[in-house]
């Protein structure tokens, strides 16, 4: 039950000794691992930091599906254009899952559409940059996805219950959006010559922007700590990065490709792959506005938002005369 | 000008013949019709369901998260309520 979680403003705020009482009976729960559901009592700063970042995910999925739109009237054959389509809706599904679930914290789905549209929302860096040719599909459901796959399989236990349940959902449905990626790689890669330059040149392309989808380093992460004592963290976001470094350079290889980064090595004492240095500098640029396609990419969203309107009074003005003529009829 | 936003409802889904309908989810709708619709393409992409209940989320009368020592403890002691509570003589079968 999902409404219910709106009807929070009218309890009178709890006395600053309750409130220590509160959070600390709030905080023994999430250590004995009891999810946290839409009309229980939790702080104002968790119900923030889930707003924001659960809003934040829904708004990533909903841009996601623009770069991969792109391609949607040119994939190569009907299978390809078949399969996309279906991971463009599933994305939409996403999208549509997360915002339900920031909607049982007391926010509205207007609120974080306004924020979103008004450029005051972020999303995921990574879809602010183009699409261009058919290998960057390939890369971007095998990296993208597969970064993403890394960030929310740790979420599925999120402290809070309608988050981690829309995540069992969203991963239930994530893992052919990755393998579908790697297949088209796998396909480019055995290719013809140019076929395999498409395929490492998507690489180069994609390969640094997905890594920086884990987020700032652990030093410079402003949530870290309290998110993974509040359970809604479970992995820092270095380790997370490594974990994905570790599982992708050795699919790279398979496929003849090469990875981007000079400084990529073994380490054979632990079995990790060391890798270079993030350029922070992109990753702040991209996500304060200034990527390749930032402002493509909220234009299409306003432009959507706005030719769309009249559908939606439309349908609200017939509900509107359906139930005046049901009511009507009763009556007489 | 603020737009009306379209009314929230709760979706439930049978699985299959033989199962109860049961909760997935919430969705925005202007009315029952395309409430349906909507939790087709949302909730049921790959063949997660073969019926669709949808109701207006306002509708939903919900039990406060404060009574539920007061709504559920007196079961707890009703260990009788219970078939394993009560002792049932060796070489008595079928019971």
């Amino acid at each position: 039950m999902y409404t219910q979680g709106l009807d929070q403003a009218d309890t009178a705020a709890p006395s600053p000794e309750e409130e220590v009482q509160l959070r600390d009976a709030f905080q023994a729960r999430i250590d004995a691992e009891e999810k946290i559901e839409p009309r229980d009592w939790m702080p104002e700063d968790y119900r923030r930091t889930l707003v924001r970042q659960i809003s934040q995910h829904a708004h990533s999925e909903i841009v996601g599906m623009l770069p991969e739109g792109n391609w949607l009237t040119r994939a190569p054959s009907l299978k390809r254009k078949a399969i996309l389509l279906a991971k463009v809706q599933d994305e939409a599904g996403h999208g549509l899952y997360l915002y339900s679930a920031a909607e049982t914290l007391g926010t509205s789905r207007q609120e974080m559409l306004d924020q979103l549209l008004s450029g005051k929302a972020k999303y995921s860096s990574i879809f602010n940059y183009p699409t261009l040719n058919w290998a960057d599909i390939g890369a971007i459901g095998w990296l993208v996805d597969g970064a993403a796959i890394m960030n929310q399989i740790p979420l599925c236990r999120c402290s809070y219950g309608p988050y981690s349940r829309a995540m069992v959902r969203v991963c239930k449905e994530e893992s052919f959006h990755q393998r579908q990626g790697y297949e088209i790689m796998t396909v480019m890669a055995r290719g013809t010559d140019e076929q395999r330059q498409m395929a490492q040149d998507a690489l180069n392309r994609w390969w640094w922007p997905s890594l920086m989808m884990f987020g700032p380093s652990d030093g410079d992460s402003a949530h870290t700590a309290q998110s993974m004592a509040w359970k809604i963290k479970r992995f820092t976001n270095d380790e997370l990065r490594q974990k994905f470094v570790d599982v992708t350079v050795p699919q790279a290889h398979f496929l003849g490709l090469e990875i981007p980064d000079p400084d990529l090595a073994l380490d054979e004492e632990t079995g990790h792959w060391c890798f270079g240095e993030i350029d922070w500098q992109e990753f702040k640029q991209v996500l304060s506005g200034n990527g390749p396609c930032n402002a493509e990419r909220l234009g299409a969203r306003r432009s959507a938002h706005e030719e769309g309107s009249w559908v939606r009074q439309a349908l609200l003005a017939h509900a509107d005369k359906q139930r005046e003529r049901s009511s009507a009829h009763e009556a007489a | 000008m603020q737009e009306r936003e379209l009314p929230l409802w709760e979706v439930f889904i049978r699985s299959r013949t033989g199962l109860n309908h049961r909760h997935v989810g919430s969705l925005h709708a202007a009315d029952a019709a395309m409430a349906i619709q909507n939790a087709r393409d949302l909730y049921c992409r790959r063949q997660e369901g073969i019926g669709i209940w949808v109701v207006e989320s306002a509708a939903i009368h919900a039990s406060d998260p404060a009574d539920k020592d007061a709504l559920f403890d007196p079961a707890e002691d009703k260990i009788y309520r219970h078939p394993t509570f009560y002792d049932v003589p060796d070489g008595v079968e079928n019971i």
